[in-house]
């Protein structure tokens, strides 16, 4: 084709006329190819300038130039229009129900035991406190007489052991978290501030409320100058980290062989005065079996039965849900994350 | 300890406005928990009156003996009423509701038409007023007037408190002792029944029963009054057997009823003897010539020689303390008594009573430690009531032995305030000490020598002392202060892998449970445990009969509670429990008992600590499903052996350790599906899908999986340095070997792992074809290689490839598949 003027303008009205009517990208994409790809009329044209003189050369240069300019910009606006549209298009087709069940990893769960003991834990970890811990099965010089009851001492058929046999083995499921009191006063010396949670037995029958396997945590003080002063101050905070800040404890005077003098703690909680566990002075006996001389050092301890605490602070009902591992349970629970 | 309202007024000036929960809470003031009260006639109104029978006759054509009886109610004409019992005859005293009455339980007394006559009222069972628990007849009276308020006369209108008794409060098992804590918390005057007792009246003679401590270890001291013409007929009264019932005890005879309401009363256990069944004297000592006896209850009991016996100079006549026996029972042909009150060992009383399972109110008070001073009292006011009640002429009385003198207390009265951390004035704690029955002796300011009361023998040390002030001050003038804990310590290494292992198995769809350490022979035999895990501890008192063994693993446990799973509807079951098993049982030792009166040897506590045995901590779990369920997105996935083994191999890893699996065969697994997990050669969890005769066995569905970690085995690393993270490229090249099946992956892996030189950073088997034939496996692996300092070549990384090939053709017969 010679470079005229009027070709020229034909072939952009014709590029503008397929500019518009072309309906979707493809169609733009063949738009492009034939009105501004190199076999185009415009391109074709653009090459034959080279046979020109140089006055038509730049005359028909700049008309050309002129018009693959507005067939460009047409081509751009309209693909730009295109895709807009193809977006909107997309985007409502791969619409999806959101709200569908998905594929999840089943839901697991600590069983909340093990989360009120974690919590317990740092609690005292943060309060200058460590965690020790002992075996189950355990000595009874230190399960009973290390800790002020003897062979025969009333005290000793309060707490219905489970013996092992043959009974001369001197082994018993430990009756309470004490015997690691024992360890670590044995192993240690003062000062000492130290949690000790763990499972503990008794001769119970599983009911409602009871049951023979059960799980306590207990904490010891031993250094110069402790007193009872501090065992109420140290337990209003524990009341209040695990129930809550408005929690009030008292004291009622009670007995057992390993403290001196010996307190029940009751919390108040939801309206009513709740027991919670035993706690006193450690009876210098104790000390001086475990080589600890009272003049110097004085201290507390305290213990309290976690499956009570765990019923109380989530209103369980029944001890069975606790102890039978029924996975619902602690699924319910979660892994404790606030 | 039961004690009646009206009991407790006659020694403590209660108000007559004071309300039943002032009274509970004074009494857990002072340390006594009220675990019950009840208040008794609340429901009960009257008119209850005695009648006195005037004529019976019976209704005939009945199936069961009725009668119409006519009946004197101080009313001048003769009531008449129905009454289906036939314990009484004419001239009897019995107890009538007349209509208007409204009996316990919302029973409406009327007159009313039945068998053929009209019933004009109702005569009384002990059920029917709720004064006991008696319904096999009606009661008969022994005293009252026709027509008398049977609800006075019966003392039924009272509150009874149910005050629970700690073990070192032994006086506190009495009205006396009660009263007194009462009145202490109430600061209200106390008089001591104990005081209007006057024994030395009784003087000692040879005229009755006369009595030695032929073992002095076994009571400090005793004495025995002799009282003849009883009459065993006469009936207790019925203010005494109002009292004993209030009490929880029940009336038997006058003899019985009198030691019975003495000990409720002061404390001290009584017994009375028929005296004519005595020869000779009366003995305390060991059962060291008999080996046998027969206890009141018609129980041939075997004696040990430590029992502690009363004998006479022939046999044994009581087991001390504890329970009397048949042949010296007063009965109701007894006229003679020998009254026995004795200060016995509380130890040897404990021993008695536990070995022979025996546990009576009067063992109960002695293993608490019974006021010694009581023993002189409270005979001889049983003596007085037995002449008053019973007709019987005093003979005379013999003791022997003597109240031990209390030890003083050397006691700083400071120590008060420094243990309590409360300031407490020392007139305060002389005034309390005192309350409590101690007397001081002031040395100096600093220095007291506190003798307490002869009922306080639980009170030996100053710490003893600050109690029974702390006590009384109230323990809730306690102000909190918060000590400053100086262990500065954070968890320690298996602490922080029992957190972090729980918490990666509850992320992952475990649950978490703790399972009971019980376990029974049977699932010792289903599960197929041999050697440590076939030897278990036994407990001599299991909770149950059917599971008397400590477990050794965890696995029973949890495959009961997942059948349990199962059995409530679960589908999919994923548990896990970390806790400790029991082993080694030939570690029993026989150790013999170890003093604490000071710190046990080094050696001891050696021996004491060696005598317990290891109880290493596991992570187990079953597995029954899927953890991948199908849905609408597709296909799900069961949860199968390898699984098992990459969540026990995870675990290991969560340590920081690396693991090696090697084949293994250990019951309960599927001897063809059982992984070992190894940490430096040592195994230390098993893994895999469970047997299918155990599953079966157990009722568990087929390929069901499992694994173990013993924690305890899995080594601590010291805390490791970081390894550089290179940012040059990385080059890959996979390679494909054809192997015999029998050649384990794992070995293939280390093999080509070795030979592939320091630069490989990692090896991935990515594909497994067993369609060979010829019993040939083809495996394929991603080897990926990085430099710290450069980008690879591929001619480079193909040599390493080539050298990791040859070690695995050396090493395991690896062919490169074309």
């Amino acid at each position: 084709m010679d470079p005229s003027e009027d070709a020229i303008a034909f072939a952009r009205d014709d590029a503008l006329a397929a500019i518009s009517a072309a309906g979707s990208l493809d169609a733009i994409r063949e738009v492009k190819v034939a009105h501004v790809g190199d076999k185009s009329p415009i391109a074709r044209a653009n090459q034959q300038l080279g046979a020109l003189t140089p006055e038509q050369r730049a005359s028909f240069g700049k008309i050309i130039g002129q018009a693959k300019n507005s067939v460009v910009v047409a081509l751009e606006a309209r693909t730009r229009v295109l895709e807009v549209e193809r977006d909107a298009r997309v985007l409502i087709e791969e619409r999806v129900d959101l709200s569908i069940p998905a594929r999840r990893t089943p839901k697991g769960g600590l069983h909340p035991l093990t989360i009120l003991t974690n919590e317990i834990c740092d609690l005292f970890l943060g309060m200058g406190y460590r965690v020790a811990e002992g075996p189950e099965l355990e000595a009874e010089w230190l399960n009973f007489d290390a800790l002020n009851i003897p062979a025969d001492h009333p005290a000793r058929t309060m707490q219905d052991t489970l013996f092992i046999e043959p009974l001369d083995s001197h082994l018993v499921l430990r009756t309470h978290t004490s015997p690691v009191q024992v360890r670590t006063m044995l192993e240690e010396k003062p000062p000492i501030y130290v949690i000790c949670p763990g499972r503990t037995y008794r001769a119970d029958e599983l009911d409602a409320t009871h049951t023979p396997v059960f799980s306590q945590v207990e904490g010891l003080v031993i250094d110069k100058g402790i007193t009872m002063s501090d065992l109420k101050g140290t337990l209003d905070h524990f009341a209040r980290a695990i129930f809550g800040p408005e929690v009030k404890t008292r004291l009622r005077s009670s007995f057992f062989p390993f403290t001196e003098p010996s307190a029940e703690v009751d919390f108040y909680f939801n309206g009513r005065w709740i027991e919670w566990g035993g706690c006193g002075m450690v009876n210098p006996k104790v000390l001086v079996a475990c080589g600890i001389d009272p003049e110097i050092y004085s201290g507390f301890a305290f213990g309290m039965g976690l499956e009570r605490t765990l019923m109380v602070r989530h209103g369980i009902t029944d001890m069975h849900d606790i102890v039978e591992g029924d996975m619902r349970f602690s699924q319910s629970f979660g892994t404790g994350v606030k | 300890m039961k004690a009646p309202l009206s009991w407790l007024r006659e020694y403590v000036s209660l108000p007559q406005s004071i309300s039943t929960l002032e009274i509970e809470e004074a009494f857990v003031s002072v340390g006594f928990e009220v675990e019950g009260i009840e208040e008794r006639g609340k429901d009960l109104v009257g008119p209850l009156v005695v009648g006195k029978v005037v004529s019976i006759e019976q209704v005939l054509g009945q199936k069961k003996p009725i009668r119409y009886v006519g009946l004197d109610c101080g009313e001048g004409e003769t009531r008449f009423v129905i009454c289906g019992a036939s314990n009484f005859m004419v001239g009897d005293l019995v107890v009538v509701s007349l209509p208007g009455a409204v009996l316990p339980g919302n029973f409406a007394i009327a007159a009313r038409q039945t068998y053929g006559h009209i019933s004009n009222g109702m005569i009384c069972s002990l059920r029917e007023i709720a004064l006991g628990e008696d319904h096999a007849g009606i009661m008969v009276l022994s005293e009252g007037q026709p027509g008398e308020d049977a609800i006075a006369l019966l003392q039924i209108n009272d509150v009874i408190f149910d005050v629970a008794v700690n073990p070192d409060r032994g006086y506190a098992l009495s009205i006396r002792g009660l009263a007194r804590e009462l009145a202490t918390a109430l600061k209200l005057p106390y008089s001591d029944p104990a005081q209007s007792v006057s024994p030395e009246l009784l003087e000692s003679n040879a005229l009755g029963v006369q009595v030695t401590i032929d073992d002095p270890t076994a009571a400090s001291v005793i004495h025995i009054r002799t009282l003849e013409n009883f009459d065993s007929a006469a009936p207790s009264p019925i203010w005494m057997r109002s009292r004993i019932e209030k009490c929880g005890m029940r009336s038997i005879s006058l003899a019985v009823d009198v030691t019975n309401y003495v000990m409720l009363e002061l404390g001290q256990p009584l017994h009375a003897f028929d005296a004519e069944q005595i020869t000779g004297s009366l003995h305390i000592r060991r059962a060291i010539r008999e080996s046998e006896f027969t206890t009141l209850d018609n129980q041939l009991r075997k004696l040990a020689p430590t029992d502690v016996l009363v004998a006479d100079d022939l046999r044994a006549l009581a087991l001390a303390g504890t329970m009397g026996g048949l042949s010296s029972e007063v009965t109701s042909t007894t006229t003679k008594l020998a009254i026995e009150a004795a200060r016995f060992d509380p130890i040897s009383i404990a021993k008695n009573s536990r070995s022979h399972r025996l546990s009576s109110e009067a063992s109960r008070r002695f293993e608490r430690a019974v006021d010694p001073a009581l023993s002189a009292i409270a005979s001889a006011r049983a003596v007085s009531l037995l002449i008053e009640l019973g007709g019987a002429k005093y003979v005379g009385s013999a003791s022997a032995g003597s109240v031990p003198v209390g030890t003083p207390i050397a006691f700083d009265p400071h120590f008060v305030s420094r243990l309590l951390g409360v300031a407490v004035a020392v007139e305060t704690v002389a005034s309390h000490l005192e309350t409590v029955g101690c007397s001081i002796k002031v040395v100096s300011g600093s220095v007291w020598y506190v003798t307490p009361a002869t009922w306080r023998s639980d009170l030996l040390t100053p710490s003893d002392l600050v109690e029974e002030v702390g006590r009384l001050v109230g323990l809730n003038a306690i102000e909190g202060t918060l000590p400053i804990g100086r262990a500065a310590a954070t968890l320690s290494p298996m602490q922080y892998r029992k957190r972090g292992v729980a918490h990666h198995l509850a992320n992952r769809g475990f649950a978490e449970v703790y399972n009971y350490p019980f376990v029974s022979p049977e699932m010792v035999t289903t599960l197929g445990f041999t050697g440590a895990r076939a030897a278990s501890f036994k407990l001599a008192n299991p909770i149950s009969e059917q599971a008397p063994l400590l477990r050794t693993h965890l696995l029973p446990g949890l495959l009961d509670t997942a059948k349990r799973n199962l059995g409530r509807g679960a589908k999919d079951v994923a548990i896990f429990e970390i806790g400790s098993v029991f082993r080694d049982v030939s570690k029993l030792a026989h150790l013999s008992p170890v003093s604490t009166t000071s710190r046990p040897t080094a050696e001891t506590i050696a021996d004491i600590y060696a005598s317990v045995p290891p109880q290493p901590l596991f992570v187990a779990s079953v597995v029954v499903g899927s953890l991948d369920r199908s849905g609408w997105w597709g296909g799900g996935r069961s949860f199968d052996w390898s699984d098992a083994t990459q969540m026990a191999l995870d675990i290991v890893e969560l340590t920081g350790n690396t693991g090696v699996i090697v084949q293994s065969e250990l019951a309960p697994w599927h001897p063809g599906r059982c992984a070992e997990i190894q940490v430096g050669g040592k195994p230390v969890a098993h893994a895999g899908e469970l047997h299918p005769r155990t599953l079966e066995a157990l009722g568990l569905p087929p390929r069901t999986c499992a694994f173990a970690v013993n924690l305890s085995e899995v080594p601590v690393l010291s805390s490791k340095s970081a390894k550089p993270i290179f940012a040059m490229p990385a080059a890959t090249q996979d390679v494909s070997l054809i192997l015999e099946a029998s050649i384990p992956a794992a070995k293939v892996q280390a093999a080509l792992s070795s030979g592939a030189g320091p630069l490989l950073e990692s090896i991935v088997l990515f594909d497994r074809y067993e369609n060979l034939g010829d019993g040939k496996v083809s495996l394929a692996f991603t080897l990926t290689f990085r430099a710290a300092d450069r980008t690879l070549t591929s001619d480079e990384v193909s040599g390493y490839r080539e050298s990791a090939v040859q070690v695995a053709a050396r090493e395991c017969g690896a062919i490169v598949r074309a």
